[in-house]
């Protein structure tokens, strides 16, 4: 773990100036802080929510003060984090990564007036949050381009690891592709890995070379972004938009704005009506999903499809998961004039009709 | 078979960067100095060459400028360990780390930015033989060099009186001051040649492999060289039959997942080092194999007086 000196330094100097309550006229600022899995300048996932965090601070001005950790393993260490910063006197604190949620849980019992907030989890407390993008929203209209925009029929999907979140966006990938095109099949390469350009390169190059010509990806780096590039397929960005790395090959992606979301919950602690023990999931409505901006190659009349597809999902009309769908073996999962509830996301472990393989177990 | 050739050619450019870091960590221990920094030195090497490559638009200045990298990081930890005598495993671990954080540190700009992928040659006449020619000689340059690495070193370690030398220096540091030669300079120099290889396999991440800079981008590749070395059990050869091993089982398990082979995931994504273990200890079924091949001062400091 890498603590940031000028963090310490602001801290202490926080510190400083609430011992000293002569000096201070105005109200004592909200202390917020941030858990950041990855470097501030990872050109992804976490650096959307520093992004978001900038403008949490412009838009709170004097009312708040915020704070953050950087490179914080998903182990042990991250309870010793969240301890420290809980203990510093930050009163609202935003865990950005899945893997923080067990060290949650117990400092949370230790600081109950500590509002904690943490993404992607599935374990609520009093005061504890749990908020998650709508990803399947997004990897929905990432699947309208690549089945509109793939010659071969065949799409391609690199997974970090096969659980429920992820095992959602290579379903909901493919349920949009095949809302545009009935005839594509999906290759989805696990990788086992968040983060490893070597290997996801690797993955995507597979991919191509079996045939599939637009490939979507779970995992952080532009590796498949530049092997589509070179070989002349397609590609879609993750988290930031990585079109720098394949001008051609990238056709949009997913991107998120966490802004929204951290002023909207900051603005309830400071007003008092924040509660613990809610599940939230903002999606393209309320612009935390957010799409990279579209391949000026695209033709339009794919784009137009592309962008009713996206205002029926704003409005609510279309919804990724809605039945019927079956499984890649036949059996029926959701029901004809059903749709999935919110609650099942977190155990999907089941792939959508016409991906191939099976759901690594 | 045709399916087969961008699953070999895939290889290839996997194993290129393991072939540089652990030939150079071959040379470094037969000298008798165990450097566990190889991670921290490709990292290095992997940000310098991507800066020099982008800001002199040459692929050679950058992996020029890797190798110097690397060999200044290097020299900190030959100082360290060869002047001042400080615990070897220790002085590496702490190389690596500081690579680590160097790198993350000098790279804080450059993340984000593209550059262009060293471009495979193609030699006339050879390149348009069907498959051979896609299956042998559609690589980059530093792949072929890679191999020429694998040649010198080979000959270098067996039949070159210097080689023998710093062979002789690995196994008795102290025989071999007493009959004059120079322990300190030979171990030098072997240290700084490891150092120049893992700025190129650094490199070769960063301009070839996935021509970027993104922090700690080497995801273990040190280790993995690191681990070869000694299941290669200090011999060139078997070094570079491991790291092709391992480049074409991880290259493997991404294709049979591809063609929807039912097979755990987590389990193929194991097979890749299970694979090279299980080969390299058939290789080497005598357990005193590793015993005798082990340079017997590895890891040892060395004080002439001593």
């Amino acid at each position: 773990m890498r603590l940031r000196i000028w963090n310490v330094l602001r801290a202490s100097a926080t510190a400083l100036a609430v011992a000293l309550p002569a000096a201070s006229f105005a109200a004592e600022p909200l202390k917020v802080a941030f858990v950041y899995l990855g470097p501030v300048t990872d050109g992804g996932w976490t650096q959307m929510h520093d992004v978001a965090r900038k403008k949490l601070e412009a838009a709170m001005g004097s009312a708040i003060k915020t704070t953050f950790v950087e490179n914080v393993p998903e182990t042990a260490d991250s309870e010793r984090v969240f301890r420290q910063l809980a203990a510093d006197g930050n009163k609202l604190i935003f865990a950005t990564s899945f893997g923080y949620m067990e060290p949650l849980q117990k400092v949370a019992k230790l600081f109950p007036d500590v509002k904690f907030e943490h993404v992607n989890g599935f374990k609520t407390a009093p005061n504890i949050v749990v908020y998650e993008p709508r990803f399947e929203e997004g990897f929905y209209l990432i699947g309208v381009l690549a089945g509109q925009m793939t010659k071969s029929n065949t799409l391609g999907f690199i997974g970090s690891f096969p659980i429920p979140s992820v095992i959602r966006n290579v379903d909901s990938m493919t349920l949009g592709a095949q809302s545009v095109n009935p005839k594509v099949k999906m290759k989805p390469i696990w990788v086992n890995t968040w983060y490893d350009p070597g290997k996801e390169r690797q993955a995507a190059d597979t991919l191509i070379a079996q045939g599939a010509d637009a490939v979507g990806q779970n995992t952080d780096s532009p590796a498949s972004i530049q092997a589509a590039q070179e070989k002349g397929t397609y590609a879609f960005s993750i988290d930031a938009d990585m079109s720098s790395f394949g001008k051609k090959a990238q056709l949009s992606g997913t991107t998120e704005d966490w802004s929204g979301y951290y002023i909207a919950e900051t603005k309830k602690v400071i007003d008092g009506s924040w509660t613990g023990n809610r599940h939230t999931r903002w999606g393209l409505k309320e612009g935390l999903v957010v799409m990279a901006p579209l391949n000026p190659d695209i033709p339009p009349a794919a784009v137009k499809v592309f962008e009713e597809k996206k205002a029926k999902l704003i409005s609510g009309e279309l919804n990724p998961f809605a039945g019927p769908i079956k499984d890649n073996s036949g059996k029926e999962m959701v029901a004809a004039g059903g749709a999935m509830p919110d609650a099942t996301f977190s155990s999907l472990n089941w792939y959508v009709d016409g991906i191939e393989g099976s759901v690594p177990k | 078979m045709i399916a087969l050739v961008p699953m070999i050619a895939s290889t290839v450019v996997a194993a290129t960067p393991l072939i540089y870091a652990a030939l150079g960590e071959t040379v470094v221990e037969r000298s008798g100095v165990l450097n566990l920094g190889i991670e921290g030195m490709m990292l290095i090497g992997a940000v310098a060459g991507f800066a020099a490559a982008r800001a002199s638009g040459s692929d050679s200045v950058g992996f020029a400028a890797a190798a110097a990298a690397g060999v200044a990081l290097s020299l900190i930890f030959g100082f360290l360990t060869l002047n001042l005598q400080t615990n070897q495993v220790a002085t590496g671990l702490a190389l690596t780390l500081f690579g680590v954080g160097l790198s993350a540190f000098v790279g804080h700009n450059l993340a984000g930015m593209p550059v262009e992928r060293l471009e495979a040659i193609t030699i006339p006449g050879l390149s348009a033989i069907p498959l051979l020619g896609d299956l042998l000689f559609h690589y980059d340059i530093m792949v072929y060099l890679s191999v020429a690495l694998f040649v010198g070193v080979h000959w270098f370690l067996t039949k070159s009186r210097t080689g023998l030398t710093l062979r002789a220096i690995g196994e008795s540091p102290g025989v071999a001051h007493a009959i004059g030669k120079p322990v300190l300079a030979t171990r030098y120099l072997a240290v700084m040649f490891g150092g120049a290889t893992a700025g190129i396999a650094g490199a070769y991440l960063s301009l070839v492999q996935t021509p970027m800079w993104v922090e700690g981008m080497s995801a273990g590749k040190g280790w993995i060289a690191l681990a070869l070395v000694v299941f290669g059990t200090w011999k060139p050869a078997r070094v570079v039959v491991g790291a092709y091993l391992f480049g074409g089982v991880t290259q493997f398990q991404l294709f049979a997942q591809g063609f929807g082979l039912p097979v755990p995931t987590e389990f193929l994504s194991m097979l890749p080092y299970a694979a090279t273990i299980v080969v390299l200890v058939i290789i080497c079924r005598d357990p005193k194999t590793i015993l005798l091949n082990q340079p017997a001062s590895l890891g040892h400091s060395f004080h002439p007086t001593t």
